[in-house]
């Protein structure tokens, strides 16, 4: 206290009341942020950090075990590798697709389509529709006799696999439905992108002959590579955190072949009461979110351009 | 986060021109390019809409008919009174008015919460603004299943388990309206403000008749995104409520339909379309306002 008086004694008395009061008005504007921010993200973050050093059931005695949660992860939990696992795959293969497909149709809805803002309107429907609808509309499409199969079988006379049995198709399916779902949002990012290009840069590499497949690689592309990184470092946080596409589709099944680590975190807590596990493996996802973000700011140096 | 284009987030946000011709040059002839690219823009929209289309349909059938082989898009009768029968299975109802009462309020203190302190942030000054904001932001790192488990040992502290509050705080202090807010606030132009706080206006009112005003594009983008994503939320109802009969939301009434009547496809589409309206009919009306929403905050309702 006596240091800001000191520093502020240099002003004019009259800009530091003025000052003073500002200052006291803006802790009121912050106040209700602050107060929320500490109770609801500050303190279960500190909680959560403790939990996963205890033993520590949903009810009952705790005791502290120090990293024995982090140890028995790894060593000893048969669900835990494989929700590693699964949530990797499931990665791998959302997010490539993911902005394959929502880049593509951001091309291909340029200015010469006719309605295309409705187009648009149309993709972007399923990613704000809740997505437990979305899920039982594709877990009915998906049945034995649902609309894949029916077709299949009548019109082709191909039975189809069982979907949603087979631990291979089990995860294709989730993905495919979470791109269905999901890339309409990434169609945007890359569509408001495309309109924003800048036409002389455009219009120069036009008279210089670029068009096609070279206008698309050496021009457009790099020009909304912010956009496609931004895009990309956001799905892959969200693909990483996928939880109600596999729960309600498949249940984590067939065994445990769809079990992304969200649900693994889900049924420990909730399921088992086994608080202190789930939060370590929390931990664990959010080291692993961190780390793959990390990597790809510092990767965007190579192909990211920001000057215009 | 490419702050570069958030920084030109401000009211003047370029509206796309609605025709420009970016992109691909118009080919020189523009029958050919032009008509394949709208068969394949269709073709897309077709295989896309299916799963929808399809719901709807079988919302429409009776239940013994949605997995007839060979498939029909009409079955032997067309049921619309599976809308209203949805409402006699289990309290639907119940959900809905939950839903909706939940998002509303919520979405009511997050506008509150980030305007005041996106105005703080963006239009006054003060000691360690910049830090403070950092640390704001930081939190925004932090995914949600990291925190719904120490969350819920919050809740059960609190004594607030299977209450509507636990629906409606703790996740209503996301940093990101804040964020969204003090980006927009910084584009407003400080004479505005000066000429009222000139005449004796202090911030509380400058706020309210000056800046609040002029944020109401701003305001809206933010009060979709909440809303839905209040709307759509899965994952901590799931875990908070554990009385769905009175306190259950709409995802997680479709999620235990499943469950309760998964032998009832019918009535299972019929909710899953109703769920389907607002948020569709909330995209279609704010078409423009959600794009440049997703263009200038690039964060949605999620």
């Amino acid at each position: 206290m006596s240091a800001v008086s000191l520093t502020q004694r240099k002003r004019s008395s009259g800009g530091n009341a003025l000052r003073r009061i500002e200052s006291r008005q803006a802790l009121g504007f912050i106040s209700p942020a602050l107060a929320g921010l500490a109770l609801f993200t500050v303190f279960p973050v500190a909680l959560s950090i403790a939990m996963s050093f205890y033993d520590w059931p949903a009810y009952g005695d705790r005791e502290f075990i120090g990293l024995s949660n982090y140890v028995n992860l790894f060593t000893n939990n048969p669900d835990f590798i494989p929700a590693l696992r699964n949530t990797a795959v499931f990665t791998l293969l959302y997010v490539p697709l993911n902005l394959v497909v929502s880049l593509s149709l951001a091309l291909l809805l340029g200015p010469r389509i006719r309605g295309r803002s409705a187009f648009r309107v149309l993709f972007f429907i399923p990613v704000v529709t809740p997505i437990v609808a979305n899920v039982l509309v594709w877990k009915m499409l998906l049945q034995p006799r649902g609309l894949l199969n029916g077709v299949s079988t009548s019109v082709l006379g191909i039975q189809l696999p069982n979907f949603l049995a087979e631990p291979g198709w089990a995860m294709i399916m989730v993905v495919v439905m979470s791109v269905w779902a999901g890339m309409g949002y990434n169609m945007l990012i890359f569509s408001a992108a495309l309109e924003q290009l800048p036409e002389s840069v455009l219009e120069a590499a036009r008279v210089d002959g670029a068009h096609g497949a070279r206008m698309l690689f050496r021009i457009v592309l790099p020009l909304i590579s912010p956009a496609i990184f931004f895009a990309t470092v956001m799905t892959m946080i969200t693909a990483m955190q996928v939880f109600a596409q596999p729960q309600l589709l498949t249940g984590g099944g067939p065994g445990n072949s769809t079990m992304p680590l969200v649900m693994f975190i889900y049924n420990e807590a909730f399921t088992f009461q086994r608080m202190g596990v789930a939060a370590a493996a929390a931990w664990i996802l959010f080291a692993a979110i961190i780390t793959l973000t990390a990597f790809q700011f510092r990767a965007q140096k190579r192909w990211v351009h920001y000057e215009h | 986060m490419s702050t570069k284009s958030l920084e030109a987030s401000a009211p003047g946000v370029k509206h796309a021109a609605p025709d420009r011709t970016a992109g691909a040059a118009p080919s020189e002839r523009p029958g050919a390019r032009g008509v394949i690219a709208h068969i394949v823009v269709i073709l897309a929209a077709c295989v896309f809409v299916t799963p929808l289309v399809w719901a709807f349909f079988s919302a429409l059938k009776p239940n013994h008919e949605i997995f007839s082989i060979p498939p029909t898009l009409i079955a032997s009768e067309v049921r619309w009174h599976n809308f209203l029968d949805v409402f006699h299975y289990g309290p639907f109802l119940t959900y809905i008015r939950n839903s909706f009462l939940i998002a509303i309020a919520g979405t009511a203190l997050v506008l509150f919460v980030s305007a005041t302190a996106g105005y703080a942030f963006g239009r006054l000054r003060w000691r360690g603004r910049d830090l403070v904001f950092v640390l704001f932001l930081g939190t925004l790192m932090v995914p949600q299943e990291v925190l719904v488990v120490p969350m819920y040992q919050l809740m059960q502290w609190l004594g607030w388990v299977n209450t509507p509050q636990s629906l409606v705080l703790p996740f209503a202090f996301t940093a990101f309206g804040t964020f969204l807010m003090r980006q927009f606030f910084r584009g407003i132009p400080y004479e505005l403000e000066e000429a009222a706080r000139v005449d004796g206006a202090g911030p509380i009112r400058t706020f309210v008749t000056i800046v609040l005003p002029l944020s109401k594009s701003a305001l809206a983008v933010l009060t979709v995104f909440t809303f839905i994503s209040f709307w759509n939320s899965y994952l901590w109802p799931l875990i908070v409520v554990t009385d769905y009969e009175s306190l259950g939301t709409l995802p997680i009434g479709l999620a235990t339909f499943a469950g309760q009547f998964g032998t009832r496809w019918d009535l299972q589409m019929a909710a899953t379309v109703i769920s389907m309206i607002p948020t569709t009919l909330i995209v279609i009306a704010l078409q423009k306002h959600l794009v440049k929403g997703i263009a200038t905050a690039g964060l949605g309702g999620r």
